[in-house]
């Protein structure tokens, strides 16, 4: 097995041992691996060159559609909870996506920001019906018609999630190889010529639009089930830029580097917070700094120019890792 | 009798006080390799996106095998048939020549199953022989932007014929290319059409390019059309001569 298969296993199997080796990082971990899943959303977008700084939107909708269900119907099974939640996330994607597929660049950011920031205010406004800036319980669903206690259920939770990193990140990287991925991440280079080869640009980027919205919505329903309460901060223009944050961390448009920022990130946010108080912001906007500054690629780019440097191949633009 | 593939209808279109296109009628002909020459600013590059439908006209209307396709936007134009290829190469530069056509060839057929590998395709050998056909095989697996402009010419026109169209609509093919090369591209270009049984147009400065390549050559100037003609009638014709080439070929 060579180097390159060798680390991604390794590190693979060192996530799933963590429920056993190390207890006290299970939830760590879990929320790490979810929020992965959504910042995959965000880097589908970052291939076509568009950054959306409200894609917590989806996050939160899968979310919320997973508490109302499950307030609706108590005992509600787990599958047909993530069903229904990724299902509204995928539908509002459709919706708001028809719309802000017309925009580039900075509007296009910006109006998925307001598109956010309207769910944000409706979560906080309407009261009655979302509990407010309290958010609303998020039960735990029953597995397969079994009601399991907070151990189990968490274990099981814990292993869903790598199991969707692994299927969600493997779909994601052979879309990006598909006919259909290669066009969508054109929109970045040459929208005219796409035109002249019979496209709609707003289609193309459309069809990546949903797949955001679907991974954006995998990761909300996780950590909203994971966490057992889901609020209106789900929706905030934070959670969005913390999003967009961990996706340049990790490696813009990588998707290993999606899962590696988060947990990058997690990491420090829960330690930094833990021993330097305040600050722990300032730490996290140093990394970054840093990341930018002396390694554009991300923490991925540095795991490609260290492998090339230990096998002695030297990377082109197609060698990365995706 | 020959059958009228594209025709132009009365065009009329100004940018201000400018008139790119006054009162323009044209009929092209299936199967011919038609020249547009004339001054810079003449409405050259106006009458081929108004025909592909990048801009619309104010008056006049674009038929093209006899359905008008005036209305319609460039997508809708370019499925029924018209491809086109740029004075500056429109490639995606992120992308090899190869991936270029591979996509091209992915957009002709729409595929859309999200597991296959673009590289994969069933069209790949397709266009491998295409790239092969305008003499770029050898530059197949390297990225677009390290293509000399030569290359990348001939890699946009590639990736027009990768649609199959009838009709190739060619703004200045050998500008940018080295003087020395401007013929050598060009008899690669005009083998390649011939194969692919696709009717052209072609705007060119090069008159040397026009009688040696041209079946058919209409003259620009001023938004009008001057005159249409054999390449022997039109570069002997004085006011040709006068107005555009400043000395007879």
């Amino acid at each position: 097995m060579t180097l390159r298969l060798a680390i991604p296993a390794l590190l693979i199997l060192a996530v799933a041992a963590i429920p056993f080796a190390a207890p006290q990082l299970q939830l760590l971990m879990n929320l790490a691996l979810a929020k992965g899943i959504a910042v995959v959303g965000v880097t589908v977008l970052l291939r076509a060159g568009q950054v959306s700084f409200g894609h917590a939107l989806y996050f939160a909708i899968a979310a919320y559609a997973a508490a109302f269900l499950s307030a609706s119907m108590p005992g509600a099974d787990l599958a047909l909870v993530l069903l229904v939640a990724i299902s509204g996330a995928v539908l509002s994607g459709i919706v708001v996506g028809l719309f802000v597929v017309r925009y580039r660049g900075i509007f296009f950011g910006m109006l998925n920001l307001a598109f956010s920031m309207i769910f944000w205010s409706i979560l906080e406004k309407f009261y009655h019906y979302t509990g407010g800036a309290d958010g609303i319980r998020l039960p735990r669903p029953t597995v397969f018609g079994m009601a399991l206690e907070r151990g189990p259920f968490e274990l099981i939770m814990f292993y869903l999630s790598v199991a969707l990193v692994l299927l969600l990140g493997w779909f994601t990287i052979r879309w990006f190889a598909s006919p259909t991925g290669q066009i969508f991440q054109t929109i970045k280079t040459n929208e005219t010529r796409l035109q002249y080869l019979g496209v709609s640009p707003q289609r193309a980027l459309l069809s990546g639009y949903i797949l955001s919205a679907a991974l954006c919505g995998t990761g909300g329903v996780i950590m909203g089930i994971v966490q057992g309460v889901v609020t209106p901060e789900f929706a905030w223009w934070i959670r969005s830029g913390e999003m967009v944050f961990i996706a340049v961390l990790g490696g813009a448009g990588s998707v290993a580097g999606a899962f590696v920022g988060a947990v990058i990130y997690e990491a420090v946010r829960v330690y930094a917070s833990a021993f330097a108080g305040d600050i722990w912001q300032l730490v996290l906007g140093g990394f970054l700094l840093v990341i930018i500054l002396f390694a554009p690629k991300g923490v991925i780019g540095i795991y490609d120019a260290a492998l090339a440097r230990l096998t002695g191949k030297g990377l082109t633009g197609k060698g990365r890792s995706e | 009798m020959s059958e009228i593939l594209l025709e132009a209808r009365n065009l009329q279109i100004s940018f201000g006080g400018v008139v790119a296109a006054d009162d323009v009628s044209l009929a092209i002909e299936r199967g011919k390799n038609l020249a547009i020459i004339g001054p810079n600013g003449a409405g050259k590059t106006t009458f081929l996106n108004i025909c592909t439908g990048w801009i619309k006209p104010t008056r006049g209307r674009v038929y093209f095998e006899g359905q008008d396709v005036t209305p319609l936007p460039p997508r809708r134009i370019v499925r029924l048939g018209v491809a086109r290829a740029f004075q500056i190469p429109q490639l995606f530069t992120e992308h090899t020549a190869l991936e270029n056509l591979l996509i091209s060839a992915a957009a002709r057929e729409q595929l859309g199953n999200p597991l296959q590998d673009l590289h994969r395709i069933r069209e790949r050998a397709e266009m491998l022989h295409l790239l092969d056909m305008v003499g770029c095989a050898d530059v197949a697996d390297r990225l677009v932007v390290e293509l000399s402009e030569g290359q990348r010419k001939l890699v946009d026109i590639a990736v027009a014929l990768a649609l199959r169209p009838k009709l190739l609509l060619m703004d200045e093919p050998t500008s940018g290319v080295a003087s020395s090369e401007k013929f050598k591209v060009m008899e690669i270009l005009v083998k390649a059409l011939a194969e692919a049984k696709v009717t052209s147009v072609f705007v060119e400065h090069d008159m040397g390019i026009v009688s040696r390549y041209a079946d058919e050559v209409a003259v620009w100037a001023a938004g009008r059309l001057q005159m249409q003609g054999s390449p022997e009638e039109i570069l002997r014709h004085p006011d040709v001569i006068r107005d555009v080439i400043g000395e007879a070929v």
